[in-house]
C-alpha cells in the first residue's frame, strides 16, 4: 500500500528571487530518486504539499509545466512557519515533495475552445503552469484564441518577467499586463485594476469561451460581475480555492466547503459548483 | 500519487461472511481460559475500569476484559486512530547520509482483537472507514491496523437513557463491523461467529462447542432494542436542500451555550478529522497525526488570519452539517452518528444532537426568509 503521508526527496536546485520586496521566491526541486519524477506526473492546476522535516507542510500549486521536466517549481510567498523557513534555506538543501494532489483545470474539456486567464498577484503560479501548457507546440493547435490579463501592484511585483516578455512578442496569445499604479516613465503596458482592464481587453464570452480566473479574494470578487456583463455563463469561469490543509488527499476535514473537499474535490470548480456550497473559504 | 486498487462500494458495509451462522456456547470459565489461550496469537484489547471511568487498553496476560459496564468514557476509535501517532522518521543530523528524509516508522501491525467492543462502535469503525479507505488514497496506519484487528462485539442488553442507536442505523444487537457478536447469558455466553476472522479468533480461543439456540439472540435482540428509549427521525434529511439547511435560522440557538471545548468530537466514535504536526528533539525529528477538532478556531485559519469558519455559530453548525447533512449526500450510507450518545452525556451544556437532528429533520425552508449563504 502507498503511503500518501510519505514525501518524495528533493533537493532545492535553484532558487529566484521574484518580487521587489522579496517575499516571493521560486524554488527549483530535483528529486532524488530515480523514477519519482514520473511518479510525480501532474496536471496545470493541481498543487502538492512542500514537506520540511522539523517545520511541517504547505500546500502550493505547482508552478512549473506539464511540459517542461527535469524538475518542479513553486513560487512561495513568506507568510508563516514553513514558508518562512523555506526562505531561509539554500540551493542543495533536502526537503521533500508529496503530490501532486487536487484536480486541474479541465484541459480535456478546454480543447477547442478559447481561452481567458484572468490572474493577479502570487496567484499566477498554475497560470503560468497553464500558459506554458497550453503554448507547447503539440499543444497550441489544440486550444483557439488565448487572452491573458495578468496584474500586480506593481512591475516589480510581476512574476516570471522574462516569459511575460516572450509571451508579449508572440502572436498566438494576447497578453494584457496591468499594474495598479507605477512612477516608471518607460512602462509600456497598463495600469489600472484587473477588473476594469479586463472589463477592457477581455473577448466576449460564449459557449465556446472560457476563463480561468486565480487571484486574491478582492479581485475575484470585482471580476466577476465583470465577467458576467461580457457574457461568461457561470458554468464558463473556472475558479481555485484556497483553504488550509494538512492532509491533501481528502482525509483530515479541515477544508471542506459544505461537503466538498478544496483538496480532493479541488481546487479548481467553476463558478456554478461554487455557487452550490456554502462557500466556506 | 494513489495507488488504484479496488475498493469497496461504500454500501458494502459486510465483511467476508461464513457459510453457515455458527453459534457456539462459552461458560465463563472457557471464557477467561479461552481469551488467555488467543492471547499467544492475539493482542488483546478491551475495557477496563481506570478510576470512576471504562477505557479500551491492552489487556495484559491473563487480565480479563470488564465487561460489566455500558460503555467507555472515549470510543475504542482510537485503537485504530491513536490521538497521537507517529507516522514519519527523520534526522536533522547533516552529517547522517539520510539527513531530512523522511521514511516511514517501524509499526507492530501484528493480529489484535478487541474484547467487548459494542455494536454501536463496531458501526461506527465501518463510517470512519468510508474517510481512511477510498477509491484513491488509502491511509495505511488506519488500514493496516484495521485489517490487524479482530471485533469481538458485546451484545447490549443495558442501554441508557441517551442511547438512540436502533434509530441511527444501528442497535444493541447489531452486526454489521463485528466478526463475532456475543451475548451474556447468565451462566454461559453465546456467540454468533460472524466472519472468517471471527472464526479463526474462536478457533485460536478454543470456543467450539456447538449451540442451536438462534432463538435466544433473537430473544434477546428484540428485548434489548425495546430498552432504546430514546431515538431520531433522519428522513427528511436527504432531501431537504444543502444550502437552506445551511441557512435555516435555528443555528445561532443551537450554538448559543457552545464553549467548543471539542469534547463532543474527541468522544465521538465516529469523528475522524486530524491534525499533522512535526515534533523534533536534538536532531531526531518525527512527524505525527494527532486527532483534531472542528470546534476549534485554528482549525480552518488560515496564514493570513482569515478564517472561514470563524465563529462559534459556524463551527456548530458545521459539526452538524457534517453529521447530519453533507455525510448523507456525499455517501448515501445513512448519517455519520450511531446513537451512542457519548456526546450527549458528557456535553458539559448540555447540547443535544437528537434535538439538533430534530430541527434539521423537521425544517422546512418555505417557512423562513432564509437568505443563501
Amino acid at each position: 500500500m502507498q503511503n500518501p503521508y510519505l514525501p518524495y526527496p528533493v533537493r532545492i536546485d535553484d532558487i529566484t528571487v521574484e518580487a521587489e520586496d522579496k517575499s516571493l521566491k521560486t524554488f527549483k526541486f530535483v528529486f532524488l530518486n530515480d523514477g519519482d519524477e514520473d511518479k510525480f506526473a501532474y496536471k496545470a492546476g493541481q498543487f502538492a504539499e512542500l514537506s520540511i522535516p522539523g517545520k511541517g507542510e504547505i500546500p502550493i500549486g505547482i508552478a512549473s509545466s506539464p511540459v517542461e521536466s527535469g524538475f518542479v517549481s513553486f513560487t512561495v510567498n513568506r507568510a508563516g512557519v514553513v514558508t518562512t523557513h523555506l526562505h531561509n534555506m539554500k540551493v542543495g538543501d533536502i526537503m521533500g515533495l508529496r503530490g501532486p494532489l487536487g484536480n486541474w483545470y479541465p484541459w480535456e474539456h478546454l480543447e477547442g475552445k478559447n481561452v481567458l486567464i484572468v490572474g493577479g498577484g502570487f496567484a499566477f503560479t498554475t497560470l503560468r503552469s497553464s500558459i506554458v501548457y497550453m503554448l507547447d507546440p503539440a499543444n497550441r493547435p489544440k486550444f483557439g484564441n488565448i487572452d491573458v490579463v495578468y496584474g500586480a501592484r506593481s512591475p516589480g511585483m510581476l512574476l516570471y518577467k522574462d516569459e511575460l516578455v516572450t509571451w508579449e512578442k508572440r502572436d498566438d496569445i494576447n497578453m494584457h499586463i496591468t499594474v495598479d499604479a507605477t512612477d516608471d516613465p518607460d512602462w509600456k503596458y497598463n495600469v489600472g485594476f484587473v477588473p476594469p482592464i479586463t472589463e477592457q481587453k477581455a473577448p466576449q464570452g460564449g459557449d465556446d469561451t472560457y476563463a480561468i480566473v486565480c487571484g486574491p479574494p478582492i479581485m475575484i470578487k470585482f471580476t466577476q460581475p465583470v465577467l458576467e456583463k461580457l457574457g461568461y455563463a457561470h458554468d464558463h469561469i473556472i475558479m481555485s480555492l484556497e483553504n488550509r490543509m494538512k492532509c491533501g488527499f481528502g482525509m483530515c476535514g479541515r477544508c471542506g466547503i459544505g461537503k466538498e473537499l478544496v483538496c480532493k474535490d479541488g481546487p479548481v470548480f467553476t463558478l456554478d459548483q461554487i455557487n452550490k456550497t456554502p462557500r466556506e473559504y | 500519487m494513489a495507488g488504484k486498487a479496488a475498493s469497496p462500494s461504500v454500501n458494502s458495509f459486510k465483511a467476508v461472511k461464513v457459510n453457515a451462522m455458527t453459534l457456539v456456547t462459552i461458560d465463563k470459565k472457557s471464557w477467561a481460559a479461552g481469551l488467555t489461550t488467543a492471547a499467544d496469537a492475539y493482542g488483546l484489547f478491551g475495557p477496563v475500569k481506570e478510576k470512576d471511568y471504562h477505557q479500551f487498553k491492552a489487556l495484559e496476560k491473563g487480565e480479563m476484559p470488564d465487561l460489566n459496564m455500558v460503555n467507555t468514557r472515549l470510543s475504542p476509535k482510537s485503537l485504530l486512530f491513536p490521538q497521537s501517532e507517529e507516522m514519519l522518521e527523520y534526522s536533522l543530523d547533516e552529517s547522517r547520509e539520510d539527513h531530512h528524509i523522511m521514511k516511514e516508522v517501524a509499526r507492530d501491525d501484528s493480529p489484535r482483537a478487541i474484547i467487548g467492543i459494542r455494536p454501536c462502535d463496531a458501526k461506527a469503525t465501518l463510517l470512519v472507514k468510508l474517510n481512511f479507505d477510498t477509491p484513491d488514497v488509502k491511509d495505511p496506519y488506519w488500514l493496516n491496523a484495521y485489517e490487524a484487528t479482530t471485533f469481538i462485539g458485546m451484545a447490549c442488553d443495558t442501554p441508557l437513557s441517551t442511547c438512540f442507536c436502533t434509530t441511527a442505523g444501528c442497535g444493541p444487537y447489531h452486526e454489521e463491523g463485528l466478526d463475532m457478536l456475543v451475548m451474556d447469558q447468565g451462566e454461559a455466553y453465546l456467540a454468533k461467529i460472524l466472519t472468517e476472522k471471527g472464526k479463526a479468533f474462536a478457533d485460536a480461543a478454543g470456543w467450539k462447542a456447538p449451540s442451536e439456540d438462534a432463538a435466544a439472540f433473537d430473544a434477546g435482540k428484540k428485548a434489548a432494542e425495546g430498552r432504546i428509549v430514546s431515538s431520531v427521525k433522519t428522513d427528511n434529511l436527504a432531501d431537504t436542500d444543502l444550502l437552506e439547511l445551511h441557512a435555516a435560522p435555528f443555528w445561532d440557538d443551537v450554538a448559543f451555550a457552545c464553549l467548543n471545548c471539542g469534547t463532543c468530537t474527541f468522544s465521538c466514535p465516529t469523528c475522524w478529522c486530524f491534525d499533522i504536526q512535526d515534533e523534533v528533539h536534538g536532531k531526531a525529528g518525527v512527524r505525527m497525526k494527532n486527532w483534531d477538532s472542528c470546534m476549534f478556531p485554528i482549525f480552518t485559519v488560515h496564514t493570513t488570519g482569515h478564517n472561514p469558519r470563524d465563529t462559534k455559530t459556524q463551527r456548530v453548525r458545521q459539526r452538524f452539517m457534517h453529521k447530519l447533512k453533507y455525510f448523507v449526500d456525499k455517501y448515501d450510507a445513512g448519517i455519520m452518528c450511531v446513537g451512542c450518545g457519548r456526546c450527549v452525556r458528557q456535553c458539559p451544556v448540555n447540547i443535544d444532537i437528537r434535538r439538533v437532528c430534530e430541527l434539521m429533520n423537521s425544517f422546512k425552508p418555505e417557512d423562513t426568509c432564509a437568505v443563501q449563504g
